[in-house]
């Protein structure tokens, strides 16, 4: 029993901080983008704008709930939570330190890669069930999408997969920490540029935001949506992007640790707690979302497929080759 | 208690085929689909057999079934053939309940109960699932794995030279 009730409060605390984070993620995501464009970004409410994420979500959340006369209700309804659901069950496997993770599974990896490609399946049913014809492009548009860089994802994690001889999470940070560099990055850069341009596609964000490409499809799976189930959709796909700067963090920037010869010049580095260091690394990533939202334009959506099948497969295929050769002949 | 959680994923796989097969509208007969292949991840994992549990998640309800989804909207039912002669023929029914039970007798009666893999139960908890499926698979099922890659490829290339538009 007290088990339960301490797993039930780790969990509260895992979850509570991830949403605020999100919340405060959108007002960041507002300010960098503001001055990427010399503007100010929210000032109004509170000192500098800071609490316009609790204004966004009162106001998102007691407005009318609008559900079309003409759509599939009961599948409109449930596709948020399903979106949701499937995003946030991967942060059970998440290890934000040494000894702070929810559930340590053998297969973290697989798990994630298996719940991200179940959660596309809410957003073409968004599409699907809207009855509307942006809705349906902007589904259909994510699923071709997603199942793609999926493919992509999946080869370049094979090679953190193979050179750390495990699927455990945890196994793969301490992998990383006895390599010399400390983070596999560097070595498997090919496999670690393929994983960011692949996390920005499998969550819709720019420059592969198609599935609702404002300047042509209204807003895609979203046009119908409206307050909370809206929200929901809009939580999730930061919640993505959150698992994704976790996943990229554990897997290719050593997590908690930090490489061992930064540590042997200044020994002081290794008091700082691990949770730290993943933090840094995690805002580093989600910094890197929003920079590239601010600055490059959106592909269109045959050069989106043909940079997935043409591009980072193929250089997905020659990482994991790589690493194999290596691994084999231990160079 | 851990067998009722079973027997319910037991006896709702097949609850929930009935419905998948019965339905009208084919995006629901999908979703039902995919509920099922759920459960029966979740019986991979009382079998314990995490990976192929994740496996299941990830092929199945995440490509294949994605995949389903996609013919059937871009398609709809309208193209399917509705004539009595392709869908709702007593000797087509027949034939094919013959066939898939012979299959399933077939299957049946070649069960062994007594039979005992090279692994133990033992070895697999030290080892761990993936080791144990990945040694087993590239080492004694080697050529069975490679043909199973050529006959994979095939249909890819008849695709692709179905869909050639010459530009």
């Amino acid at each position: 029993m007290m088990e339960f009730l301490l797993m039930l409060l780790k969990t509260t605390v895992v979850f509570g901080i991830v949403l605020t984070h999100v919340a405060y993620t959108t007002y960041a995501e507002r300010k960098v983008i503001g001055r990427a464009q010399a503007r100010m970004g929210p000032m109004e409410v509170g000192p500098h704008g800071l609490l316009q994420p609790i204004a966004d979500f009162i106001k998102i959340f007691f407005k009318e709930d609008i559900v079309p006369a003409n759509s599939e209700k009961l599948i409109f309804q449930i596709a948020p939570i399903i979106v949701l659901v499937f995003t946030m069950v991967n942060l059970t496997v998440i290890p934000f330190d040494r000894n702070f993770i929810l559930a340590d599974l053998n297969l973290g990896v697989l798990l994630i890669l298996a719940f991200a490609s179940l959660s596309v399946y809410g957003i073409i049913l968004a599409g699907w069930a809207s009855n509307s014809r942006y809705s349906f492009l902007g589904g259909i548009r994510s699923a071709s999408q997603v199942l793609s860089y999926e493919i992509a994802l999946g080869l370049s994690l094979a090679g953190v997969v193979l050179a750390a001889g495990s699927l455990n999470l945890k196994d793969i940070v301490i992998a990383q920490h006895n390599t010399p560099l400390g983070m596999y990055a560097i070595p498997q850069i090919i496999g670690f540029i393929v994983f960011v341009i692949a996390a920005f596609a499998e969550t819709n964000r720019a420059p592969f935001d198609l599935p609702e490409a404002e300047t042509e499809l209204v807003a895609g799976y979203l046009t119908e949506y409206s307050a909370f189930r809206y929200a929901l959709f809009f939580l999730a796909e930061y919640v993505a992007m959150y698992i994704m700067a976790f996943f990229c963090a554990l897997c290719f920037l050593g997590g908690w640790t930090i490489p061992k010869f930064l540590t042997d010049i200044f020994p002081i580095l290794d008091k700082v707690p691990g949770i730290l260091w993943f933090a840094v690394k995690v805002y580093a990533f989600i910094f890197l979302y929003i920079w590239v939202r601010a600055t490059l334009p959106r592909y269109r959506f045959d050069q989106l497929l043909n940079i997935g099948w043409k591009v980072l497969i193929p250089a997905g295929i020659l990482n994991l080759l790589i690493v194999a050769i290596v691994k084999r002949f231990s160079l | 208690m851990i067998y009722f959680i079973f027997a319910y994923f037991c006896l709702s796989m097949i609850g929930i085929s009935l419905i998948a097969i019965t339905r009208k509208n084919p995006v629901h007969s999908v979703l039902w689909l995919l509920l099922l292949f759920l459960h029966i991840a979740v019986v991979y994992l009382f079998l314990n057999a995490e990976f192929l549990a994740m496996v299941q998640i990830i092929v199945y309800a995440g490509a294949i079934l994605v995949m389903f989804l996609f013919t059937v909207f871009l398609l709809g039912a309208k193209n399917i053939p509705k004539e009595k002669r392709y869908t709702n023929l007593w000797e087509g029914r027949l034939l094919v309940g013959l066939a898939l039970t012979a299959i399933f007798v077939a299957i049946f009666s070649k069960i062994k109960l007594s039979f005992k893999g090279i692994h133990t139960i033992e070895y697999i908890e030290k080892t761990g699932n993936v080791k144990a499926v990945g040694t087993v698979l590239f080492n004694e099922y080697a050529l069975s794995i490679l043909m199973l890659g050529i006959i994979l490829l095939i249909p890819m290339i008849a695709v692709v030279v179905l869909a050639w538009r010459k530009t």
